[in-house]
Formats: C-alpha cells, sequence, structure tokens
C-alpha cells in the first residue's frame, strides 16, 4: 500500500528503534527520540513494538492512504483531521481506501509518531529503517518527507475489514502516564557523568530552559554558564543518546537519538533511558530540572517502563481481538 | 540483503560467567545506564589506539546476544548493551563482569596485526583544496612542499566518527598541524582531505566542516549499502598519492554514486 504526501510537514521522518551494531563505521543509532510513543503506537497498530513509523516534529504533513488502514497517533498531542473529523491519539483508527489525513500542529510536545499496520516500509539499510539525517541514509531516501513523496506500507496480518464510514476510532485508549509528562516544567532523572563540573551539584541546582536551537542530535540547555572541574582539552571518547555534553560555552547539550558516536567535550551525566522519551518532548522555551539517582533506582525506573510497555502490549491485544 | 548483522547475531550462546580471578587493570566506567566504557588511556597514541582495536576484535568474537554493540575510539571502547537481556538488579554489573572476564591482556598484546595498505588518490589545490596556499603559508613552504610531506608520511586510521565513515587519521608531519577554521564552512565537498589540528582526515560526505581543506578524493569513503560500508578501516595504514584532473574525473566515473 502507498501512502502519497501532499504535504510533508516541518520534519516528517521514518523512524523504527534505532540502528545497533554500526558505531564502529562512525554510524549512531538514530530511531525514534521518543522510543516510548513509537512503541504504544505499534503495538495499537497491531505491529511489532520496533516498526518503522513516521516522526513527525512539531507540525504534521497531510497524507492519503491507497488503501484502508489501521492507525494510531502516540507521543506528542497532535491536531489530526479526517473528513473534519477530529482524531484522538493513544487509540486505534481505522481509515477507509483513499481517506486523506491532515496532521497540523503539536498543541502539547514536539513530537507525535503515526504506527501504521503493516509498519512503514523502506529498505533496511545497516539493520533499520530509520532515517539517518547527518549521514543522508535509511528511511525514505536518507532524508525528511517532501510533497509528492509515495510511501510504501507493510501488508499487515489478519483480515482487511471493510467499513462505510471514513474514520473508525476505537472507545478506549492508552494513558501514556507516567512515561510521558508535557507540563511546563519536568523532572528529568540523571546519573553521574565522567567529569565533575565546578561546583559539583551545578548541573542539579536551578532549572534549565530548552533553546531553539535544538534537534534529534541534542538538547540544548539554556541557563547560567557551567564550568567543567577539569577544563583541560581531552579527547573524543563514546557518547550515547542520554549523555550531558559540556561545551566550553557553558551551556550543556543533552545528546538524543541522533548523538554521534564519540565526543571531545566533558560529559557531566546521563539521562537514564527510561526518561529520554519525555526529553525528547520537551519544547523551545519549556524548562527541565535535573534530579541525581542511582543505578539501582535507573535499572528500576527502566524495568518498570519495560514492564508497563508490556501490559500494555497483551491488554491491547486482547481488545483487538474483542471487536 | 548485504548479510550486515547486529554484532550479537552472531555469538554463540551466553556462556555462564563468574567473577574473573584475574584483576583486570584497565578502568571501567559507565556510560549511563546502557553502556560500559573500557578505558586504555587518554592520549592520541598509536600504540593505545592499537589496543583498543585489538580489544574491540576479542570482544566481538564472543559476543553475546545483548551486546548491541561497540564503538572503539582513540584510547578508549565502549561496549552498548541492551539491559533487558541482563538478569538482576544491577544488568550493568554483570555486563561489566563479563567484559573483565573477556578482556585478556595477553590476548590484546598477541592480537595479530597484519594492516591493510590503502592508496587514497587525491587531487590537490585549486577548487578541490581551497586552503591549500593558507595552510602552506603558515608551516611557511611552499604548497608544492606540503604535498610532498602530505604525500611522504603514512598514516593510521585510528577510528571512525564525527560522521559515518569518516576517518581520523594519525601520523600527520607535525610541521602541517594547522588549527581550525573559527567559523566552519558551510558545505565542505564530499572527498575533502582536511587538516584539523594535528590530525588529518577526509570528509566522506558533503556538510559542514570546520577543518583545512587541501584536495579532495574521487574515491567513495562510506556507502551504508555496501559491505562492509567504509572503504578504511581502523587499523588500515593510508598513504595519499596526488593525481591530476583527467586522472580524478576517470575515478569519479567508476565510484559514482549509484542514484538512491
Amino acid at each position: 500500500m502507498l501512502v502519497s504526501v501532499l504535504a510533508p510537514g516541518l520534519l516528517t521522518t521514518v523512524q523504527d528503534a534505532g540502528r545497533q551494531g554500526a558505531r564502529a563505521f562512525g554510524v549512531g543509532v538514530s530511531g525514534a527520540a521518543d522510543a516510548y510513543s513509537l512503541a504504544v503506537g505499534n503495538v495499537l497498530a497491531g505491529n511489532p513494538p520496533d516498526a518503522a513509523a513516521l516522526e513527525i516534529t512539531l507540525t504534521g504533513p497531510t497524507l492519503r492512504f491507497g488503501r484502508s488502514a489501521t492507525i494510531a497517533l502516540c507521543g506528542a498531542a497532535i491536531d489530526a483531521h479526517v473528513d473534519g473529523i477530529a482524531l484522538p491519539g493513544w487509540r486505534p483508527i481505522r481509515l477507509r481506501k483513499g481517506t486523506t489525513l491532515t496532521l497540523g500542529a503539536c498543541r502539547r510536545g514536539a513530537r507525535a509518531y503515526l504506527s501504521v499496520a503493516g509498519g512503514i516500509d523502506v529498505p533496511l539499510v545497516l539493520g533499520s529503517r530509520s532515517t539517518d539525517l547527518r549521514g543522508g541514509f535509511g528511511g525514505h531516501r536518507g532524508r525528511a518527507l517532501r510533497r509528492g513523496d509515495e510511501v510504501s506500507v507493510g501488508s499487515p496480518p489478519g483480515n482487511a475489514h471493510h467499513h462505510r464510514e471514513a474514520v473508525a476510532i476505537a472507545p478506549w485508549w492508552i494513558d501514556h502516564e507516567p512515561d510521558l509528562d508535557f507540563s511546563d516544567s519536568i523532572a528529568v532523572r540523571v546519573l553521574t557523568g565522567h567529569d565533575a563540573s565546578q561546583p559539583s551539584d551545578a548541573l542539579h541546582a536551578h532549572e534549565w530552559i530548552v533553546d531553539a536551537s535544538s534537534n534529534r542530535q541534542g538538547l540544548r540547555l539554556r541557563g547560567p554558564a557551567l564550568q567543567a572541574a577539569d577544563a583541560r582539552e581531552r579527547i573524543s571518547e563514546p557518547v550515547t543518546p542520554g549523555t550531558i555534553q559540556l561545551p566550553s560555552d557553558g551551556a550543556p547539550i543533552v545528546l538524543l537519538a541522533d548523538a554521534q558516536t564519540v565526543g571531545g567535550y566533558p560529559r557531566i551525566g546521563h539521562v537514564i533511558t527510561a526518561d529520554l522519551p519525555r526529553l525528547a518532548q520537551r519544547r523551545a522555551g519549556q524548562r527541565l530540572r535535573f534530579i541525581p539517582v542511582d543505578h539501582a533506582l535507573a535499572a528500576r525506573a527502566n524495568a518498570q517502563q519495560r514492564a508497563r510497555l508490556g501490559r500494555i502490549a497483551v491488554g491491547v491485544r486482547g481488545l483487538r481481538t474483542e471487536d | 540483503m548485504h548479510g550486515w548483522r547486529p554484532i550479537g547475531a552472531t555469538s554463540i550462546p551466553d556462556a555462564e560467567f563468574t567473577p574473573a580471578d584475574v584483576k583486570l587493570d584497565i578502568p571501567i566506567e559507565r556510560l549511563g545506564d546502557t553502556a560500559l566504557l573500557v578505558r586504555f588511556g587518554a592520549a592520541i597514541d598509536a600504540a593505545l589506539n592499537q589496543r583498543v582495536h585489538a580489544c574491540a576484535q576479542i570482544l566481538r568474537a564472543r559476543a553475546p546476544a545483548w551486546l548491541l554493540d561497540l564503538a572503539p575510539a582513540y584510547a578508549s571502547l565502549a561496549a552498548h548493551v541492551d539491559t533487558s537481556g541482563l538478569r538482576g538488579d544491577d544488568p550493568l554489573s554483570a555486563a561489566e563482569a563479563w567484559l573483565r572476564e573477556t578482556i585478556d591482556e595477553n590476548l590484546i598484546e598477541d592480537a595479530p596485526t597484519t594492516p591493510r595498505e590503502m592508496e587514497i588518490p587525491v587531487i590537490y589545490g585549486g577548487d578541490a583544496g581551497p586552503d591549500l596556499a593558507e595552510v602552506a603559508a603558515r608551516a611557511g613552504i611552499g604548497t608544492e612542499a606540503l604535498v610532498a610531506m602530505h604525500m611522504a608520511n603514512q598514516y593510521t586510521v585510528a577510528m571512525m566518527g564525527f560522521a559515518p565513515g569518516f576517518p581520523y587519521l594519525l601520523g600527520l608531519d607535525a610541521r602541517l598541524a594547522t588549527p581550525r577554521h573559527a567559523r566552519p564552512r558551510e558545505r565542505v565537498a564530499a572527498g575533502s582531505v582536511g587538516i584539523g589540528g594535528a590530525q588529518t582526515g577526509i570528509y566522506p560526505a558533503a556538510g559542514p566542516g570546520g577543518w583545512r581543506i587541501i584536495g579532495r578524493t574521487p574515491l567513495r569513503l562510506f556507502d551504508p549499502t555496501r559491505h562492509p560500508p567504509c572503504l578504511l578501516q581502523a587499523g588500515d595504514r593510508v598513504r595519499f598519492v596526488a593525481i591530476d584532473a583527467a586522472r580524478f574525473a576517470e575515478l569519479e566515473a567508476q565510484t559514482r554514486r549509484a542514484p538512491t
């Protein structure tokens, strides 16, 4: 099935759970910046949690579906319409063949995920369907969607459904609490990094504001300038999504999904994996504060998030077989 | 398909591992909650770097399913871990125990070193190397002398980083070391050969870049659909060979990228 891109939105890319095993080639992970929303959306659409979906940034695309399709919109709360009918997020929605889906602004959060039953079917490159924007490969032709693109969707398992209405919306939905938090100021849990800041609690001492220059590679934070305790130049060492770097201008950068594989700046902390989704939903001008935690708490938080995803998958499977 | 698989997928079944009797001197620290960083040193040094890649080779050959990726750098190596595949309240400690068990100093010392020797054809100066004259002037030499010096040395690929397929090369003649541009160029052509501080490297794809550009190669350094995707690999010995515009055009036609 083909989905036609009538309007592309601000930055719409194909992303799955990311690309592992290619860092030795200088290739980072990419993948959904908010992996939690990707997984829930896929489960709602009847896909494996790591299937490829569209990651929509701030303003969404207008898409025409060549066949009937089951979709789900997760992550940021986005204006979505079919034939003047507003579509809610976090639940399965069936669209009739030939439907035009109009996605507008993200009202809360920065990134929405459109999962389609069958998954976005672009070729696997180095083991993943994710778009590597800096490398210019993967996803749909290695770039964000443009007007006129036709994106292929895989065949969903199970029988095709037929219905007269343009849309059929499930009467139930998934609650994204506590994994996402769209409020204006949020708490993000951090582990210590290799390098100390000066003073040592400077990262946790006050709120940070997300700068407009933030992107999939990293969130740039504004606040009082920090200093590394040891400001000497250092050689490049590995970094990963969640790493908090401190460049010499004193403004921390939290690396996101498009993190490079190595970096030379001091590393003053790491955001725990369970909190990366809420970090990916921060918009320019919004605030966050860092809360120091230890590894035992991080491991527990990650395991609990995985358990919630597991329960959602079981529950959704039950509801889908009922109808 | 091109036979590419994540490293853990080729592994032998997870062996039961117990804390090692032998104490490993190499520090291992945590890189967040999903990776461990093994540090061999904190200097840019060919011998240190060789130990990093020998270690990566040993770990790759024995990778359990939970070992998602290895990121070798100048003097350190990150092991990225699927913590959902490990048991216990602190899954990274299990991964660390495996690393301490598996990283054997003797194996690293005895790792065979038969580096490949690679030649990179380069057209120096002109549009292909807009900073050639300035780098020569800063070094107090002529452009021809600069080109001769750049070609005379043999370089070692220390790691890939910064961008997919970007090789960091050790072995630049110290007299050619030149600081990066204060303001990076918005667009550097694919194949551009540059000098950044005491290092030389090659931009695999067009994009912004701050290194001083002295020439360009027609070879395609990175192609994600090729196996392996990088023309060069860590440990390779590289020499640059000057070519003229006609030879550049000929080689470029041979290696022109397939439409994607």
